[in-house]
């Protein structure tokens, strides 16, 4: 059962409210999304970190009902 | 039961410095992502193991509670975990990765 766009954004927000996140869509069909998710709670942790971060606002849809997410993170660029 | 795939897990990537766990094989990645870490690795140079995880479902499943981390395809170097794919082609991007390969005494090519 493919994800919306929508539920994956509210998902990571409130996970790590202080962050910007922009979800594409990578082939329309509701079940490759890429996410970038930008946030200053990033700050000094190591990529993979970040990433865990990330997925475990996505608690357990990911290899699930999520097939496929490509995860970028940042910091704020006025850090 | 956990304890003999952990068991095999470690005794692949002790024996291999550069071992990935992907889907599909090199040859055949049966996955996008996976395909982007073998693509990465051999523009590299690097000489690593491959490790289907859709050939076995404990190892699949395995892999994950090992690293505590829910994907495929998941790379590591002298037995550290170092990323997935979006991980992986960041740090090449970056050259961290080709730092990392330094580091840890791992051959590689230096890019043209």
């Amino acid at each position: 059962m493919p994800m919306d766009a929508k539920t994956i954004e509210n998902m990571i927000l409130e996970s790590i409210p202080d962050s910007t996140v922009h979800i594409e869509d990578l082939r329309g069909d509701g079940d490759h999304y890429s996410a970038h998710v930008i946030s200053s709670a990033f700050e000094g942790k190591s990529r993979i970190e970040q990433h865990k971060m990330v997925q475990s606002a996505l608690k357990g849809k990911l290899d699930g009902e999520l097939h496929a997410l490509a995860i970028q993170t940042s910091l704020p660029k006025n850090t | 039961m956990q304890n003999v795939i952990f068991d095999r897990i470690e005794k692949d990537i002790s024996n291999n410095d550069v071992v990935l766990y992907m889907k599909g094989s090199a040859e055949f990645p049966q996955c996008g992502f996976s395909a982007l870490v073998v693509q990465t690795l051999s523009q590299l140079g690097v000489t690593f193991k491959d490790v289907d995880v859709l050939e076995d479902k404990d190892i699949r499943q395995g892999i994950k509670d090992y690293a505590d981390w829910p994907t495929i395809p998941q790379l590591y170097v002298k037995k550290e975990f170092v990323g997935g794919a979006d991980i992986i082609r960041e740090m090449y991007e970056s050259g961290e990765l080709q730092d990392l390969l330094t580091q840890k005494n791992i051959t590689f090519t230096a890019a043209a």
